[in-house]
C-alpha cells in the first residue's frame, strides 16, 4: 500500500554499526513487524478468498466458489454508486469546512486576545468526545424537531421545526463530523502559524506588502505542510467514518447517509453475507489506495520540503 | 519582537474568539448543564431549562439501570490496557530504528503507517469470524488486542520522533561505560524519553478511549466500552436527554481533562512529529 | 597497559571505503592526536578503536590482546564525546558512578574515586546537581571524572574542545594535559586544530581521506613535514606554496616557506609586492601581500609587532631559504 507521508530526511547522527546493534536493533523491531503483518495479512487473504465464495453465515455448509460474482453485485448494487458518492460528499464536504474554517480560525486566534488559554481549552474540546457521545448530542439536543434546541429556536422564530436529520441526513452527518474535527484542524494550523517567523513578515511588511498579499505569499506557503498533514490525517479517519451514521440515521433514508463502511456493515453482519461483504471490503481496499495515491501525486511536493 | 497591538483591535479580536469558542463549545456545555435536571426540565425551552431546579438523580439513575460502572471500568481496561502492551511492543523497535537506523528502516516506518490507511471495514469480516471461532467475541483481551494493533503504529511513530531528539552520543557514553542493553534501555533511554512516552501514552489512551468502529462490532453487553454503551441510546425510550446527558458527560469528562493537560504534545503525536 | 596497535585496519560504509588499510602503534602513556580536516576520518578512526563501529577488516590490538571484536565496555577504555554526552536525568554524582555501578564496584570504593575525581576535577560542590545546572567547562569536567573513575587503559577524547568558548578551550587544553602528566595513561585525542594538536600532542597523526599523511612529534612535522599537505595543515599561518619560476629556480615543482621564515624590509629584498591586509596581533603582524609576480595566490608574512605598514605599502621580502620546504610534482618532500 502506497502512503503518501514525510518521512525524516537522512539521520545525521552516526550510525551505530557494530554486528552486535544490528543483531539486536533486528530482534527489538520484529515482535511489532510480524504482528503488524500478521494483523495486516492474514485478514486480508482471507477478505480476499471469501469474496469469490457464496458465504452466507444463515446458510452454513452451502459455501462454493463464485468467481466474480460477489463483485458483480457488488458493483451493480444501485447502492454501491450512492455509497461511494455519499463517501466522497462526506470525506470532501468535511475535509473543505475544517481546513477552510481551521485556516481562518486558526489565524483568528494567532492574534493577541485576553484569555487565550481558556479559548483555545474549548475550541479543542469537541476532538475529545467521542463519536458515539457527539453523534447522539446533536441527533437528540439539537437537530430533534420537536425537543432539539435547533428546534426550539424555528419555534421562537415563527418557523416551522426542520428535521435536520431525515430532510438533509447527509449534510447534517458532515456537520456534526465537521465540529468534531475542526478543533484537530485548528489546533494544528494554530501550531504552524505560531512557528512562523515573525521576521519575515515584518521584512515583508518593510517590502511594502500589504496585509493580504502578506497572507497569500508567506503565510499560506509557510502552511503548506500542516495542511497536508491535516488533509491526510483527516483523510485516513473520515474514510472509515461509521458510529455517527450507526447512532444517528442508520444510513437512511434510504441509502440518503450510507458509505461504504456502512454498506459494508449491513452487508457482512446485518444481512450475514460474508461472501458480498468481502467483495465490499475489497473494493474499498482498493478504493483507499486509489485516495492514498491521488493525494501523494497532489500534495507530494509539500512533503519533501 | 513584541509588537505594540491597539487595545481597540485586540477588544475585537477578544470578542470575536470568545464568540465562536463559546459557539463550538456550547453542544459540551449544554449536556452538562442537562445532566443536572430532570428529564421533564431537560425538553423545555432552552431559557427554562438554565432556570429550572438542578438535581444528581440522572447520574444515580444511570448506575442503577445499566450498571454504567461496569461500561466505565471496560473503557479504562481497553485504552490503558491496549496503550500499555503497545508500548511494551514498541519501545524496543523504536529504539532500534532510531538509534540503529538501517537502509530499510524508512520503508518499515512508511509501512508501518500504512496499515493504519488499510480501511477496517476491509477486514471486519474476517476479524469477526476469527473472534467467534476464537470466542473472542465480547471479550476485554479480543478487544485490547485488537485496539493495540490498531495504535501501535502511531506508538512506534511517535516514540521514533521523540527518541529522534535524544543524541546518540549518550547512549554510546553508556555503552562506553559498560552498560548492556538492557541497562542502555532501562536506565538511560526511557528516563530521557519519560516526556514523549507520557504524551505517548495519553494521547493513545484518548484514542483508544474514543475507538468506535471495533468497540462497536465486537461487542455485544460483557465488555461493552463506553461508546457501545453510549450508542445503545440511539433507540430512545420515552424521555431519555437527562439520562443520556448524565451518561455522555461521564464518558467525557476523563478524556477530556487529559485531553487537556496533553493538548501541547498533541499536535507533533497526531502529526507524526510532522508539525511541531 | 594501554598499548594500541591497529593492523590493516579498513572500514567502508557499504560501497564507501572511509579507511582504506591503516597500521598504526600508540605506545603506552602516549598522548596521541589526530588531527585533519573534516571528513578525514579522524573521528571514523577513534570510534573504530573504541567499539562503536565495527571494522570491515583488520585487527585492533589492547596492550597485546586481540580487542577487534570485543565490545566497547570490554576494551577497558574510556571516551569523552564532543557533546560531553552527559545523562541529563542524573546528577553530577550518578553520571561518574555510572560506569562503576555498571562494573558492580563496591559502594565504598565508589564514593573514594567520586571524591577523588571531584576534588581533581573542581567539581566537590556541584556534586548533586544535575548536568543541565552546570556551565559548559564544568560539563566537560564531568565527562572527564566520569571517564577517569574508570581506570581505563586510555582515554579517547572525540573533539572535547569544539563547544567551548575560546578562553575556556585554553584553560580545558593545559587542565586535559596536566591530566596526563599526573595519570602517564595513553590519551588519543581528536582535533581539527592543528594548534590543539601542536601544542598537546607527544605524537601527532595528520590524516586525509583515510590515509595517514604522516606520523610524528609536532616539531618534526613542523620542520620536516613529509608532502605538501603536511606542510600546509600544520603551522599557523599557513605556510606559502610556490610553484613556477620561483620553484624551478630551488630544482623543485613547488617550493614552500613559512610566513616566519621570510624576512621584511621597506628598502630591499628578493621580492617586492604590495601589502593588501595587515593584521595587529600586538607582538606580530601578519600581512597578506599581493603584487608580488609570484603567482595568483597572496604571500603571507610575519613581522615584529613594531613595524608600521598599513595598506597599500609597498615591501620587499626575502626567504630564508635554508628553512624552504621542496616538493616534486607529486607532492612529496625532496
Amino acid at each position: 500500500m502506497v502512503v503518501p507521508y514525510p518521512v525524516h530526511s537522512e539521520p545525521e547522527r552516526p550510525l551505530m554499526a557494530t554486528q552486535h546493534s544490528r543483531a539486536a536493533a533486528r530482534l527489538m523491531i520484529s515482535p511489532a513487524v510480524l504482528l503488524l503483518l500478521g494483523w495486516m495479512l492474514i485478514p486480508l487473504c482471507m477478505t480476499l478468498y471469501f469474496s469469490f465464495l457464496r458465504y452466507n453465515l444463515l446458510m452454513p455448509g452451502m459455501e462454493e466458489f463464485t468467481g466474480w460474482m460477489n463483485y458483480r453485485f457488488f458493483l451493480t448494487d444501485p447502492a454501491f454508486m450512492d455509497a461511494l458518492v455519499n463517501t466522497l460528499l462526506l470525506v470532501g464536504g468535511v475535509l473543505l469546512i475544517t481546513t477552510v474554517g481551521g485556516t481562518l480560525l486558526a489565524l483568528l486566534l494567532d492574534q493577541p486576545f485576553w484569555g487565550q488559554g481558556i479559548v483555545r481549552i474549548m475550541v479543542i474540546a469537541p476532538f475529545f468526545v467521542m463519536p458515539t457521545v457527539s453523534a447522539l448530542v446533536w441527533k437528540n439536543m439539537f437537530m430533534n424537531p420537536v425537543n432539539g434546541l435547533f428546534g426550539h429556536l424555528f419555534q421562537s422564530l415563527g418557523l416551522q421545526p426542520y428535521d435536520f436529520l431525515s430532510q438533509a441526513p447527509l449534510a447534517s452527518i458532515i456537520f456534526i463530523v465537521s465540529w468534531q474535527w475542526l478543533p484537530f484542524a485548528t489546533l494544528i494550523l494554530l501550531t504552524a502559524f505560531q512557528s512562523l517567523d515573525q521576521e519575515q513578515l515584518e521584512a515583508a511588511e518593510m517590502d511594502g506588502a500589504p496585509a493580504l498579499a502578506r497572507f497569500w505569499y508567506i503565510m499560506l506557503p509557510h502552511l503548506a505542510r500542516a495542511i497536508t498533514v491535516v488533509v491526510l490525517i483527516q483523510t485516513i479517519f473520515l474514510l472509515s467514518i461509521f458510529a455517527e451514521i450507526l447512532v444517528t440515521t442508520g444510513g437512511g433514508p434510504g441509502t440518503a447517509s450510507t458509505n461504504l463502511t456502512y454498506l459494508i456493515y449491513m452487508q457482512s453482519l446485518l444481512q450475514f453475507d460474508v461472501g458480498m461483504g468481502s467483495a465490499g471490503g475489497v473494493v474499498a481496499i482498493i478504493l483507499a489506495n486509489i485516495v492514498a495515491i491521488f493525494l501523494m501525486r497532489m500534495i507530494g511536493k509539500n512533503l519533501d520540503a | 519582537m513584541a509588537r505594540a497591538v491597539t487595545n481597540r483591535r485586540k477588544a475585537i479580536v477578544t470578542v470575536a474568539a470568545w464568540l465562536i469558542a463559546i459557539a463550538i463549545f456550547f453542544p459540551i456545555f449544554w449536556i452538562v448543564v442537562l445532566s443536572f435536571k430532570t428529564e421533564g426540565n431537560a425538553i423545555k425551552d432552552p431559557l427554562e431549562v438554565l432556570t429550572s431546579a438542578w438535581t444528581f438523580d440522572s447520574y444515580a439513575t444511570v448506575q442503577e439501570r445499566s450498571n454504567y460502572f461496569r461500561h466505565f471500568w471496560n473503557s479504562v481496561i481497553l485504552s490503558v490496557g491496549s496503550t500499555v502492551l503497545g508500548l511494551i511492543i514498541a519501545v524496543p523497535a523504536a529504539w532500534a530504528m532510531a538509534f540503529v537506523p538501517g537502509k530499510r528502516t524508512k520503508d518499515v516506518l512508511m509501512w508501518m503507517l500504512s496499515t493504519k490507511m488499510l480501511p477496517p471495514v476491509g477486514v471486519l469480516v474476517p476479524i469477526y469470524l476469527i473472534f467467534r471461532d476464537l470466542g473472542l467475541l465480547d471479550s476485554r483481551i479480543g478487544l485490547v488486542i485488537v485496539l493495540t494493533l490498531i495504535n501501535l503504529p502511531i506508538i512506534v511513530w511517535m516514540l521514533y520522533t521523540y527518541f529522534r531528539e535524544i543524541p546518540g552520543e549518550i547512549l554510546e557514553a553508556a555503552r562506553m561505560d559498560g552498560a548492556t542493553l538492557r541497562d542502555e534501555i532501562i536506565h538511560v533511554l526511557t528516563p530521557m524519553a519519560v516526556p514523549g512516552i507520557a504524551s505517548t501514552l495519553l494521547l493513545n489512551i484518548i484514542l483508544a478511549w474514543n475507538e468506535a468502529f471495533w468497540t462497536l462490532n465486537l461487542t455485544a453487553a460483557k465488555a461493552a466500552p463506553l461508546t457501545a454503551f453510549i450508542a445503545s441510546y440511539s433507540s430512545p425510550e420515552g424521555l431519555f436527554y437527562a439520562k443520556l446527558s448524565a451518561a455522555s458527560t461521564m464518558a467525557i469528562a476523563p478524556i477530556l481533562i487529559m485531553g487537556w493537560f496533553s493538548q501541547k504534545q498533541l499536535v507533533r503525536g497526531l502529526t507524526f512529529g510532522a508539525v511541531k | 597497559m594501554g598499548r594500541i596497535q591497529l593492523e590493516k585496519v579498513t572500514k567502508s560504509f557499504g560501497e564507501v571505503n572511509v579507511i582504506p588499510p591503516l597500521d598504526l602503534e600508540i605506545n603506552d602513556g602516549e598522548f596521541v592526536v589526530f588531527v585533519g580536516p573534516s571528513g578525514c576520518g579522524k573521528s571514523t578512526l577513534l570510534r573504530l578503536i573504541a567499539g562503536l563501529e565495527d571494522v570491515t577488516s583488520g585487527k585492533i590490538e589492547i596492550d597485546g590482546t586481540n580487542a577487534t571484536e570485543l565490545a566497547p565496555a570490554q576494551r577497558g577504555l574510556a571516551m569523552v564525546f564532543q557533546s560531553y554526552a552527559l545523562y541529563p536525568h542524573m546528577s553530577v554524582r550518578k553520571n561518574i558512578a555510572f560506569p562503576m555501578k555498571m562494573a558492580k564496584v563496591p559502594q565504598d570504593e565508589q564514593k573514594r574515586r567520586i571524591d577523588a575525581a571531584a576534588k581533581a576535577l573542581n567539581l566537590t560542590d556541584y556534586l548533586d546537581r544535575r548536568p543541565g545546572q552546570l556551565s559548559g567547562g564544568q560539563r566537560q569536567r564531568v565527562a572527564i571524572g566520569r571517564a577517569i573513575v574508570r581506570e581505563p587503559q586510555a582515554f579517547l577524547f572525540d573533539e572535547p574542545l569544539s563547544n567551548l568558548d575560546a578562553a575556556l578551550r585554553v584553560g580545558m587544553r593545559l587542565e586535559i594535559m596536566e591530566l596526563h602528566e599526573r595519570l602517564a595513561t595513553t590519551m588519543i585525542y581528536v582535533t581539527h586544530d592543528q594548534v590543539e594538536a601542536m601544542t598537546m600532542a607527544d605524537k601527532i597523526v595528520v590524516l586525509r581521506a583515510g590515509h595517514i599523511e604522516q606520523v610524528g612529534s609536532p616539531l618534526e612535522l613542523y620542520h620536516n613535514p613529509r608532502n605538501e599537505f603536511v606542510a600546509g595543515f600544520i603551522g599557523s599561518p599557513k605556510m606559502n606554496l610556490l610553484k613556477g619560476d620561483t620553484a624551478r629556480q630551488h630544482g623543485a615543482a613547488t617550493v614552500g616557506v613559512r610566513p616566519e621564515h621570510i624576512a621584511v624590509s621597506t628598502t630591499e629584498g628578493l621580492w617586492q609586492g604590495k601589502v593588501n591586509v595587515a593584521e595587529h596581533l600586538g607582538s606580530d603582524t601578519f600581512l597578506h601581500v599581493n603584487d608580488h609576480g609570484l603567482g595568483s595566490e597572496p604571500l603571507t608574512v610575519r613581522v615584529d609587532g613594531e613595524l608600521p605598514v598599513k595598506h597599500g605599502d609597498t615591501i620587499f621580502m626575502t626567504p630564508d631559504t635554508s628553512k624552504m620546504h621542496r616538493f616534486d610534482d607529486e607532492g612529496l618532500r625532496l
